[in-house]
């Protein structure tokens, strides 16, 4: 049922090269407050309003942990079917800038609290890959610094500074950037479906840093670049595919790739190197003495595990297995689930496949192509399952469905209040119909006389001729089977 | 006015209640004093304005019959304590006009208490140091001296890091002074000065609001006059707080009852370990001989002496001076001139960062933060910083294995008395040597109390330390009331105020 | 770190210079030679933990063995921008400003 992928492989001047792509997401977790303090970590306030002085790093001023963001934690783990570490310990990353007011990032290094764990990602041609999770762990954030602001100074805001975020390490188990795309959108499904994130990427609730390299096929890693906080799936898609290009151009000339860490340029769609090689870091790490080891018990894993809501996967494998959705529609529905929730309750005693293909096709082109989101979609989901009764009871025909919904998503109406309305119930009557057949035939003598010679062509001449007389509403199968009995039966 | 500085903190307080006195007039007569000793520079700000409207509200809540346990004491702050409105700066130039807007829970626990604020106190910058000589605000001289031998005449350290603090005690120009501990800093001038000094339990007093130094190590406590004002002080102090992640949520023994039981029925079955490893080269015999003493005393009032191992203890040093400057190394990144302090301008923020900590830490300071940048760097991590917490361990394990037999363990305080200024900050490792025998409680997070328990016979003072299992400061207070009352100490600085 | 050599883990300038620039801090040139020698005999001194065998021993990190307490998620801070800048050397419309960063 599911095919792994085989690696997409990318053709240079000298011979094929296969990527590798790994990724460090940023995810920040959905709390009221701080990582380590009681000011506020949410978006949007005026400068250094969302500070207090744990976040200014004031003298003698401590961190006390937030239990919230712990428990978040531990649930992101579980829904990426990872090990949760009982004891971690909290480091300090030692570096200097402007925006970092300790003097040092509060992270965890070497016992993280959630160990390896790994994801599924579904490939628009229904194959799928595992991702492996090498570990997920809590830390701060870092603060705002402005460099437009005036000629010779940057302008420091800390309200970010501090806000907890869960970096989530995948193994380099990626091999293009549509993987590390579908990746990156698996990832933040799970987040949004256990609610420990919300995924908004404008805002910059999920970063996302890339390690790319590339290799012959199957020969020894190549050296990675790291390319920072990139905040779109399109950015993402767009530094890979940038990064491969340029590293294989580099090695097909006979260069090396430096590892380094790179910007992404959102206007060119290039990126560059962001820090130069002499000013290395070393972070010196080490046990954060403020803070004690972190113990979770089993019982609170286990009450959290508990707790858990069904996850993309979970309704996945049920639409697939009970009734009958192919992989890729499946994942496309479970995706959100207020997707997932909206398809439930609108196949909900309906044809359930039906239901998949008007969800996929007809609505998510319309909302797309107005810019709506479900939240503010104009057709709910029990009218939209009462379109597709109404398909499936004969009512209309799918071609009339399409004028139908067209006429909902604009209204609001439902769609059999639109039937009725227009009229554009479908005729089944078969007096009515054969009186039609009738009409058409007689006033077509010579295209029946041609018929019957042996020009079956035809045959969807009449089809069309009766289905036109009827103003579209005449059932299809109907005019069909009875058009056939009087050509043929004669 | 010698009456009223006589008083210990204890006196004081009956003497407030019985209304023999005023707060207002036991405040006025420590301002005095603080002008008469100014000389040895133990303030380096003073609040007298402050502490008059401090003291009339205390002469307020005492006629209502509403005074705390320290209410109208006054007392000078260890400037390594955050104080709100006014000016903190751990004796460094980089935090020069920095005016906390929060105070620290310590200081906060005193006031709740009703005590009186005189100034903030010197000490050695950032608490680094063992003679108060590192400060930015210039060394603090002892109001004792020798009355003979080659110190005769000199100016002697005062000790550090709490220097300033014991200095203020020993001139009376405080009543009560808090100090914090990180390897010695108030038992070692605790000792030099006089006077009683206790570091407590790793956790009993919140670190909040307090500059830290190394954050594993840090501890505040009280230095006193005697050992009551210490069981007081450290009943103010000490507090559970959620705002500091290592605080301890474990009620303290009742110390004023300990320290009366001990004064009634002394400490017959106490059992007290006397660690080998304390005897080091070249103590001198005064030292020597006054640990005998102090041995004698605790077995005549009912103790049993034991000699015990703490095979580890020489390792102690060393491994401090790992751990130490690293932890250091880090809290002190965050004095970059961007939030507050100095700031040096400079081409790029690299250049401004680098100038502003260049010019605003000490020697001492930046030889620390060199050494701990260097034991925490890639490739050292393993061999210093790795190395030095697993031999903490064992020190560790050390007190572990000896207080399973024994209640307390008794040492000298100090491989010496007070010795003259400038004498030492030449070579920091002999420097580093004072703290040999109260660096092994910081490792352990345990706590241990110095008592004065003699003059050298250069007629300087002398101390005994008394080190007891996590939590049981009680047993110190009993431990030092008899060491206290055999001792009877009732020597006064040359340099005291009267 | 078996030997108390202090020859052997001798602290140079360029080392004196790398650890200084870690450690975002100007030593004046005249310094630096003083400096090799004082930290190399600290280094030296601190190297007789060699002696002493901590094989299978744990590191400690924290004395007090209890595990980490945890807050609740509420917001009990904050919205005091004044009193965050009220120490700063430079501040502008409620920002913290420094020399210009170029990234
Ligand atoms: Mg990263
Ligand atoms: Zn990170």
């Amino acid at each position: 049922m599911t095919d792994i992928a085989t690696s997409p492989l990318v053709e240079g001047r000298t011979g094929q090269w296969e990527v590798v792509i790994g990724l460090e997401v940023h995810a920040q977790v959905s709390s009221q407050a701080k990582l380590f303090s009681g000011s506020s970590a949410t978006f949007g306030a005026g400068p250094n309003e969302h500070v207090s002085l744990v976040d200014a790093a004031m003298p003698g001023m401590l961190p006390v942990i937030n239990r919230f963001c712990v428990e978040q934690a531990v649930k992101t783990g579980l829904g990426l079917n990872a090990e949760i570490n009982l004891f971690s310990v909290f480091d300090r990353k030692n570096y200097f800038y402007a925006d970092l007011p300790q003097g040092y990032q509060i992270s965890q290094f070497k016992d993280p609290i959630v160990g390896e764990g790994s994801l599924r990602i579904v490939m628009a041609d229904g194959s799928t890959r595992d991702i492996g999770i090498e570990r997920l762990h809590l830390e701060q954030d870092a603060g705002k610094s402005m460099h437009d602001q005036h000629p010779t100074k940057s302008y420091i805001d800390l309200n970010r500074t501090g806000v907890a975020l869960m970096e989530i390490v995948s193994r380099p188990d990626m091999r293009s950037a549509a993987e590390a795309a579908a990746y990156v959108r698996k990832l933040r499904s799970i987040l949004r479906y256990l609610g420990t994130c919300d995924g908004n990427m404008e805002e910059g609730s999920l970063r996302a840093d890339v390690n790319v390299s590339v290799r012959r096929p199957g020969g020894p890693l190549g050296t990675r670049t790291e390319t920072k906080n990139l905040n779109s799936l399109r950015f993402i898609q767009a530094a890979i595919d940038y990064e491969v290009a340029r590293q294989i151009e580099i090695i097909e000339d006979g260069g090396a790739i430096d590892q380094e860490t790179r910007l992404f340029d959102t206007a060119t769609g290039t990126t560059r190197t962001m820090r130069s090689k002499e000013d290395a870091h070393d972070y010196r790490y080490f046990p954060d003495p403020d803070l004690l080891p972190m113990i979770v018990t089993q019982d609170e894993v286990d009450a959290l595990a508990s707790a858990l809501p069904e996850l993309p996967d979970d309704i996945r494998d049920r639409l697939m297995g009970e009734y009958g959705l192919s992989t890729y529609d499946a994942s496309v529905i479970t995706e959100e689930r207020d997707t997932a929730r909206y398809y439930e309750a609108a196949s909900d005693g309906r044809d359930r496949k039906l239901v998949a293909n008007w969800m996929t096709v007809e609505l998510f082109g319309a909302l797309n192509k107005s810019g709506k989101s479900l939240e503010n979609c104009p057709i709910s989901p029990e009218k939209l399952g009462e379109l597709v009764g109404l398909i499936s009871d004969g009512t209309i025909s799918g071609r009339i469905a399409k004028d139908v919904f067209a006429d909902m998503f604009e209204t609001g109406k439902g769609a059999a209040a639109i039937v009725d309305e227009k009229g554009l119930k479908q005729v089944s009557d078969g007096g009515a119909i054969e009186a039609l057949i009738d009409q058409v035939l007689a006033a077509n003598q010579d295209k029946v006389e041609a018929y019957r010679g042996g020009k079956d062509k035809l045959f969807g001449f009449f089809v069309g001729q009766v289905m036109k007389q009827s103003g579209g509403q005449a059932n299809p199968g109907m005019v069909n089977q009875i058009l056939r009995s009087k050509l043929d039966g004669a | 006015m010698s009456d009223i500085l006589s008083m210990t903190a204890v006196a004081a307080r009956q003497a407030l209640d019985n209304k023999t006195i005023s707060a207002v007039e036991l405040t006025e007569a420590y301002i005095k004093a603080a002008d008469d000793t100014a000389d040895n520079n133990a303030y380096v700000l003073r609040t007298s304005d402050k502490a008059m409207e401090m003291a009339k509200a205390s002469d307020k809540r005492l006629a209502k019959g509403e005074a705390g346990l320290l209410e109208g004491i006054p007392i000078g702050i260890k400037d390594m304590f955050c104080t709100q409105g006014v000016e903190t700066t751990a004796s460094s130039a980089i935090l020069k006009g920095f005016v906390p807007p929060y105070e620290s829970t310590v200081t906060e626990n005193l006031w709740q208490d009703g005590a009186v604020m005189l100034g903030k106190i010197n000490c050695d910058e950032f608490a680094m140091g063992s003679a108060n000589e590192t400060s930015a605000f210039g060394a603090v001289t002892n109001p004792w001296t020798a009355s003979e031998g080659p110190l005769q005449g000199k100016a002697l350290t005062p000790g550090g890091s709490s220097g300033g603090s014991a200095a203020a005690m020993a001139a009376r120009s405080t009543l009560l002074a808090p100090g914090t501990d990180t390897g010695g800093s108030i038992r070692q001038p605790a000792a030099f000065c006089g006077l009683v000094g206790m570091k407590p339990t790793y956790g009993r007093c919140s670190r909040r609001g307090i500059v830290a130094f190394a954050s594993s190590l840090d501890q505040a406590g009280p230095i006193t006059r005697d050992v009551a004002d210490c069981a007081l002080m450290m009943t103010s102090m000490a507090s559970y707080d959620s705002g500091d992640s290592t605080s301890i949520d474990a009620p303290l023994p009742d110390l004023m009852d300990a320290f009366a039981t001990a004064k009634n029925a002394g400490i017959k079955g106490m059992r007290i370990g006397i660690p080998d490893e304390y005897t080091v080269d070249g103590m001198p015999d005064q030292i020597a001989s006054l640990w005998e003493t102090g041995r004698k005393w605790l077995e005549d009032a009912g103790a049993v002496c034991v000699p015990v191992s703490l095979p580890h203890t020489q390792y102690a040093l060393p491994a401090y001076y790992i751990i130490a400057p690293a932890e250091a190394s880090s809290n002190l990144a965050r004095y970059d001139g961007v939030r507050y302090g100095l700031r040096v301008d400079g081409a790029s923020l690299d250049d401004m960062y680098a100038k502003t900590r260049g010019a605003g830490f000490g020697d001492e300071v930046k030889r620390r933060i060199l050494i701990g940048t260097y034991v925490l760097s890639a490739g050292y991590y393993d061999a210093y910083y790795i190395k030095a917490q697993k031999i903490r361990r064992l020190i560790q394990n050390d007190f572990t294995n000896v207080f399973a037999d024994v209640d307390a363990l008794l040492t000298p305080s100090t491989p010496s008395s007070a010795f003259a200024l400038g004498d030492e900050s030449k070579d920091p490792l002999s420097m580093f040597l004072n703290d040999v025998f109260t660096v092994p409680a910081n490792l352990a997070g345990i706590p241990a109390i110095s008592v004065p328990a003699g003059l050298s016979s250069d007629g300087l003072p002398l101390g005994l330390q008394l080190i007891a299992p996590s939590l049981r400061e009680d047993t110190l207070i009993k431990g030092a009331a008899i060491l206290e009352s055999a001792a009877g100490f009732d020597h006064v600085a040359s340099g005291a105020a009267s | 770190m078996t030997e108390n050599n202090s020859e052997q883990h001798a602290i140079d300038t360029s080392t004196i210079q790398k650890i200084a620039r870690l450690a975002r801090m100007e030593i004046q040139p005249e310094r630096e030679q003083a400096l090799c020698g004082e930290l190399s005999t600290i280094i030296s001194w601190i190297e007789q933990l060699g002696e002493c065998d901590t094989a299978n021993v744990e590191p400690l990190a924290s004395v007090t063995g209890h595990s980490l307490p945890m807050r609740d998620d509420v917001v009990t801070a904050g919205n005091e921008p004044e009193a965050v800048l009220s120490n700063a050397p430079e501040e502008a419309s409620h920002f913290f400003v420094v020399p210009k960063v170029i990234e």
